[in-house]
Protein backbone atom coordinates (compact mmCIF):
# COMPACT_ATOMS: atom_id res chain seq x y z
CA UNK A 1 0.00 0.00 0.00
CA UNK A 2 1.31 3.34 -0.93
CA UNK A 3 1.90 6.47 1.63
CA UNK A 4 -1.12 8.57 1.96
CA UNK A 5 -1.10 11.49 0.42
CA UNK A 6 0.38 14.43 2.20
CA UNK A 7 -0.99 18.06 1.58
CA UNK A 8 0.91 20.74 1.63
CA UNK A 9 0.05 24.48 1.60
CA UNK A 10 1.63 27.27 -0.45
CA UNK A 11 0.77 31.08 0.81
CA UNK A 12 1.45 34.45 1.10
CA UNK A 13 2.81 35.31 4.21
CA UNK A 14 1.28 33.49 7.68
CA UNK A 15 -1.99 32.40 5.57
CA UNK A 16 -0.92 29.05 4.81
CA UNK A 17 0.26 28.00 8.68
CA UNK A 18 -3.36 29.47 9.96
CA UNK A 19 -5.27 27.36 7.32
CA UNK A 20 -3.29 24.09 8.71
CA UNK A 21 -3.62 25.40 12.26
CA UNK A 22 -7.33 25.60 11.79
CA UNK A 23 -7.62 22.28 10.00
CA UNK A 24 -5.63 19.94 12.40
CA UNK A 25 -8.00 22.32 15.39
CA UNK A 26 -11.53 20.95 13.86
CA UNK A 27 -10.42 17.88 12.08
CA UNK A 28 -8.40 15.91 14.95
CA UNK A 29 -5.72 15.33 12.18
CA UNK A 30 -1.94 15.97 12.38
CA UNK A 31 1.01 15.19 10.40
CA UNK A 32 -1.25 15.39 7.19
CA UNK A 33 -0.69 18.99 6.09
CA UNK A 34 2.66 21.13 5.76
CA UNK A 35 2.59 25.00 5.50
CA UNK A 36 4.65 26.96 3.67
CA UNK A 37 5.20 30.47 3.40
CA UNK A 38 6.84 32.19 0.27
CA UNK A 39 7.79 35.18 2.63
CA UNK A 40 11.80 35.81 1.70
CA UNK A 41 11.94 33.28 -1.24
CA UNK A 42 12.80 34.06 -4.53
CA UNK A 43 11.46 31.62 -7.29
CA UNK A 44 14.46 28.92 -6.69
CA UNK A 45 14.13 29.23 -2.88
CA UNK A 46 10.30 28.37 -2.71
CA UNK A 47 10.66 25.79 -5.19
CA UNK A 48 13.19 24.52 -2.63
CA UNK A 49 10.80 24.62 0.42
CA UNK A 50 8.08 23.33 -1.44
CA UNK A 51 9.83 20.50 -2.26
CA UNK A 52 11.28 19.96 1.18
CA UNK A 53 7.59 19.67 2.25
CA UNK A 54 6.43 17.41 -0.55
CA UNK A 55 9.58 14.63 0.83
CA UNK A 56 9.49 11.79 -0.88
CA UNK A 57 5.18 11.95 -2.00
CA UNK A 58 2.65 11.77 -2.85
CA UNK A 59 0.84 14.97 -2.53
CA UNK A 60 -1.52 17.88 -3.02
CA UNK A 61 0.14 21.37 -3.08
CA UNK A 62 -3.05 23.75 -2.26
CA UNK A 63 -1.87 27.10 -3.58
CA UNK A 64 -3.85 30.18 -2.66
CA UNK A 65 -4.19 32.56 -5.80
CA UNK A 66 -4.52 31.14 -9.00
CA UNK A 67 -1.09 32.96 -10.29
CA UNK A 68 2.10 34.14 -9.25
CA UNK A 69 4.51 33.08 -7.58
CA UNK A 70 2.97 30.21 -4.84
CA UNK A 71 1.68 28.61 -7.73
CA UNK A 72 4.34 28.70 -10.05
CA UNK A 73 6.67 27.16 -7.61
CA UNK A 74 4.58 24.83 -7.01
CA UNK A 75 3.88 23.83 -10.82
CA UNK A 76 7.46 23.85 -11.69
CA UNK A 77 7.71 21.17 -8.81
CA UNK A 78 4.89 18.76 -10.61
CA UNK A 79 6.43 18.79 -13.68
CA UNK A 80 10.06 17.89 -12.65
CA UNK A 81 8.59 15.21 -10.29
CA UNK A 82 6.29 13.96 -12.50
CA UNK A 83 3.24 11.76 -11.65
CA UNK A 84 2.27 12.08 -8.01
CA UNK A 85 1.90 15.54 -7.30
CA UNK A 86 -1.17 17.67 -8.09
CA UNK A 87 -1.98 20.79 -7.50
CA UNK A 88 -4.78 22.85 -6.27
CA UNK A 89 -5.71 26.69 -6.78
CA UNK A 90 -7.93 28.96 -3.93
CA UNK A 91 -7.06 27.03 -1.28
CA UNK A 92 -9.66 27.12 1.41
CA UNK A 93 -9.96 25.57 5.01
CA UNK A 94 -13.58 23.65 3.44
CA UNK A 95 -11.38 21.38 0.96
CA UNK A 96 -8.33 20.93 3.52
CA UNK A 97 -11.06 19.25 5.88
CA UNK A 98 -12.18 17.28 3.46
CA UNK A 99 -8.91 16.47 2.18
CA UNK A 100 -7.81 15.08 5.11
CA UNK A 101 -10.03 12.21 5.11
CA UNK A 102 -9.10 11.02 1.68
CA UNK A 103 -5.29 10.68 1.53
CA UNK A 104 -6.04 7.04 0.37
CA UNK A 105 -6.68 8.74 -3.33
CA UNK A 106 -4.75 9.44 -6.29
CA UNK A 107 -3.25 12.21 -6.14
CA UNK A 108 -5.59 13.70 -9.52
CA UNK A 109 -8.41 12.35 -7.83
CA UNK A 110 -8.04 14.14 -4.57
CA UNK A 111 -7.40 17.15 -5.62
CA UNK A 112 -10.90 17.01 -7.88
CA UNK A 113 -12.47 15.96 -4.72
CA UNK A 114 -10.63 19.13 -2.81
CA UNK A 115 -12.03 21.31 -5.40
CA UNK A 116 -15.23 20.20 -5.37
CA UNK A 117 -15.79 20.69 -1.63
CA UNK A 118 -13.64 23.86 -1.60
CA UNK A 119 -16.56 25.63 -3.89
CA UNK A 120 -19.15 23.90 -2.61
CA UNK A 121 -17.94 26.02 0.57
CA UNK A 122 -18.81 29.30 -1.11
CA UNK A 123 -22.17 30.30 -0.66
CA UNK A 124 -24.06 33.39 -0.25
CA UNK A 125 -26.65 32.38 2.78
CA UNK A 126 -30.32 33.23 2.61
CA UNK A 127 -30.56 36.65 4.83
CA UNK B 1 3.38 58.24 -21.54
CA UNK B 2 1.63 54.94 -20.65
CA UNK B 3 4.35 52.62 -19.69
CA UNK B 4 4.41 53.98 -15.69
CA UNK B 5 6.73 51.83 -14.41
CA UNK B 6 9.54 49.62 -14.93
CA UNK B 7 10.20 47.59 -12.14
CA UNK B 8 12.36 44.50 -11.33
CA UNK B 9 11.11 41.88 -9.31
CA UNK B 10 11.86 38.39 -9.45
CA UNK B 11 8.67 37.03 -8.80
CA UNK B 12 7.81 38.39 -11.91
CA UNK B 13 3.81 38.35 -12.60
CA UNK B 14 2.72 38.07 -8.90
CA UNK B 15 0.15 39.24 -6.53
CA UNK B 16 1.76 42.63 -5.21
CA UNK B 17 2.12 43.04 -8.86
CA UNK B 18 -1.56 42.39 -10.38
CA UNK B 19 -2.73 43.91 -7.17
CA UNK B 20 -0.33 46.28 -5.10
CA UNK B 21 0.23 47.78 -8.35
CA UNK B 22 -2.44 47.18 -10.43
CA UNK B 23 -5.20 48.65 -8.88
CA UNK B 24 -4.06 51.83 -7.75
CA UNK B 25 -2.46 52.50 -10.94
CA UNK B 26 -5.38 50.96 -13.44
CA UNK B 27 -2.78 48.62 -15.07
CA UNK B 28 -4.13 47.02 -18.44
CA UNK B 29 -0.66 45.66 -19.62
CA UNK B 30 2.29 43.84 -18.20
CA UNK B 31 5.59 44.00 -20.48
CA UNK B 32 7.39 40.79 -18.86
CA UNK B 33 11.00 41.07 -20.85
CA UNK B 34 12.33 37.43 -19.94
CA UNK B 35 14.79 35.49 -22.07
CA UNK B 36 14.08 32.22 -20.49
CA UNK B 37 9.92 32.69 -20.49
CA UNK B 38 9.65 33.68 -24.11
CA UNK B 39 11.22 30.87 -24.94
CA UNK B 40 8.86 28.87 -22.58
CA UNK B 41 4.96 28.32 -23.68
CA UNK B 42 3.89 26.89 -20.55
CA UNK B 43 6.16 29.53 -18.02
CA UNK B 44 4.04 31.78 -20.37
CA UNK B 45 0.43 30.15 -19.64
CA UNK B 46 1.60 29.63 -16.21
CA UNK B 47 2.49 33.70 -15.56
CA UNK B 48 -0.99 34.79 -17.93
CA UNK B 49 -2.86 32.50 -14.70
CA UNK B 50 -2.31 35.45 -12.62
CA UNK B 51 -3.26 38.02 -14.68
CA UNK B 52 -6.76 39.37 -14.40
CA UNK B 53 -9.09 40.18 -16.81
CA UNK B 54 -8.54 43.54 -18.22
CA UNK B 55 -4.93 42.86 -18.10
CA UNK B 56 -3.05 41.35 -20.79
CA UNK B 57 0.39 39.88 -20.01
CA UNK B 58 2.70 40.46 -23.04
CA UNK B 59 5.65 38.53 -23.23
CA UNK B 60 9.18 39.00 -25.15
CA UNK B 61 12.73 38.85 -25.21
CA UNK B 62 14.98 41.50 -24.42
CA UNK B 63 16.21 42.43 -28.24
CA UNK B 64 12.24 41.70 -28.58
CA UNK B 65 11.52 44.94 -26.05
CA UNK B 66 14.23 47.04 -27.63
CA UNK B 67 12.40 47.02 -30.90
CA UNK B 68 8.59 47.38 -29.12
CA UNK B 69 9.66 49.87 -26.32
CA UNK B 70 8.13 52.92 -28.21
CA UNK B 71 5.29 50.81 -28.96
CA UNK B 72 4.43 50.01 -25.53
CA UNK B 73 5.20 53.86 -24.38
CA UNK B 74 2.97 54.82 -26.96
CA UNK B 75 0.18 52.57 -26.44
CA UNK B 76 -3.11 54.39 -25.04
CA UNK B 77 -3.09 51.65 -22.38
CA UNK B 78 -1.19 51.71 -18.59
CA UNK B 79 1.24 49.57 -18.89
CA UNK B 80 4.16 48.44 -16.26
CA UNK B 81 7.90 46.82 -18.16
CA UNK B 82 8.62 44.17 -15.72
CA UNK B 83 12.18 41.93 -15.76
CA UNK B 84 13.23 39.59 -13.05
CA UNK B 85 16.74 40.39 -12.53
CA UNK B 86 19.34 43.20 -12.78
CA UNK B 87 21.51 41.94 -15.58
CA UNK B 88 17.89 42.46 -17.75
CA UNK B 89 17.10 45.81 -16.62
CA UNK B 90 20.80 46.60 -17.36
CA UNK B 91 20.88 44.99 -21.09
CA UNK B 92 17.30 47.22 -21.23
CA UNK B 93 18.85 50.25 -20.41
CA UNK B 94 21.77 49.67 -23.35
CA UNK B 95 20.00 49.06 -26.15
CA UNK B 96 16.79 51.50 -24.67
CA UNK B 97 18.61 54.90 -23.75
CA UNK B 98 15.69 56.75 -22.95
CA UNK B 99 14.57 54.30 -20.27
CA UNK B 100 15.34 56.73 -17.56
CA UNK B 101 13.96 55.04 -14.42
CA UNK B 102 13.93 51.83 -12.97
CA UNK B 103 12.13 50.62 -9.73
CA UNK B 104 13.53 47.77 -7.43
CA UNK B 105 10.22 45.60 -6.19
CA UNK B 106 11.07 42.13 -5.03
CA UNK B 107 14.60 40.78 -5.01
CA UNK B 108 15.18 38.23 -2.40
CA UNK B 109 17.44 36.24 -0.91
CA UNK B 110 20.43 34.31 -2.39
CA UNK B 111 23.60 33.19 -1.10
CA UNK B 112 25.95 36.15 -1.68
CA UNK B 113 23.43 38.52 -1.22
CA UNK B 114 22.69 40.66 1.43
CA UNK B 115 19.42 42.68 2.71
CA UNK B 116 19.48 45.88 1.65
CA UNK B 117 15.83 46.81 2.49
CA UNK B 118 13.06 44.20 4.19
CA UNK B 119 12.29 43.61 0.39
CA UNK B 120 15.96 43.87 -1.67
CA UNK B 121 19.15 41.84 -0.86
CA UNK B 122 21.97 42.54 -3.36
CA UNK B 123 25.42 41.48 -3.82
CA UNK B 124 27.93 43.65 -3.65
CA UNK B 125 28.54 42.92 -7.71
CA UNK B 126 24.98 44.41 -8.02
CA UNK B 127 24.74 47.14 -6.30
CA UNK B 128 27.99 48.07 -8.36
CA UNK B 129 26.31 47.43 -11.63
CA UNK B 130 23.34 49.44 -10.35
CA UNK B 131 25.96 52.39 -9.31
CA UNK B 132 27.01 52.23 -12.97
CA UNK B 133 23.14 52.83 -14.14
CA UNK B 134 22.92 56.01 -11.99
CA UNK B 135 26.37 57.07 -13.26
CA UNK B 136 24.68 56.84 -16.54
CA UNK B 137 21.99 59.15 -15.11
CA UNK B 138 19.24 56.66 -14.72
CA UNK B 139 17.52 56.80 -11.40
CA UNK B 140 17.00 53.77 -9.41
CA UNK B 141 14.89 53.48 -7.10
CA UNK B 142 13.17 50.93 -4.41
CA UNK B 143 9.30 50.81 -3.95
CA UNK B 144 7.60 47.81 -3.36
CA UNK B 145 3.96 49.24 -3.33
CA UNK B 146 2.95 51.98 -4.49
CA UNK B 147 2.17 53.81 -1.13
CA UNK B 148 5.58 53.33 -0.25
CA UNK B 149 8.25 55.81 -0.57
CA UNK B 150 10.40 55.70 -3.51
CA UNK B 151 13.90 55.37 -2.03
CA UNK B 152 17.21 56.01 -3.82
CA UNK B 153 19.57 53.60 -4.51
CA UNK B 154 22.29 55.59 -2.33
CA UNK B 155 20.00 55.20 0.91
CA UNK B 156 20.06 51.81 0.70
CA UNK B 157 22.95 50.46 -0.77
CA UNK B 158 25.49 52.72 0.66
Amino acid sequence: MSNPLRGVVVSHAGLAQSLVTAAEHISGVRDALVPVTNEGCDGGSLKERIGEAIGEGPAVVFVDLPGGSCLAGAVRISRDQGRGIAVVTGVNLAMLLDFVFHRDLPPAEAAQRAVDAGGRAIRIPPA
Amino acid sequence: MSLVVVRVDDRLIHGQVVVGWGQPLGLQFIALVDDKVRASDWEQDLYRMGVPPGMEAVFASVDEAARRYDDWVKDARVGLLLTGDIDTVIALVDRIPKLRRVTLGGIHHKPGRSERLRYVYLADDEVAKLRALVSRGVEVVAQDVPTARAVPLAEFAK
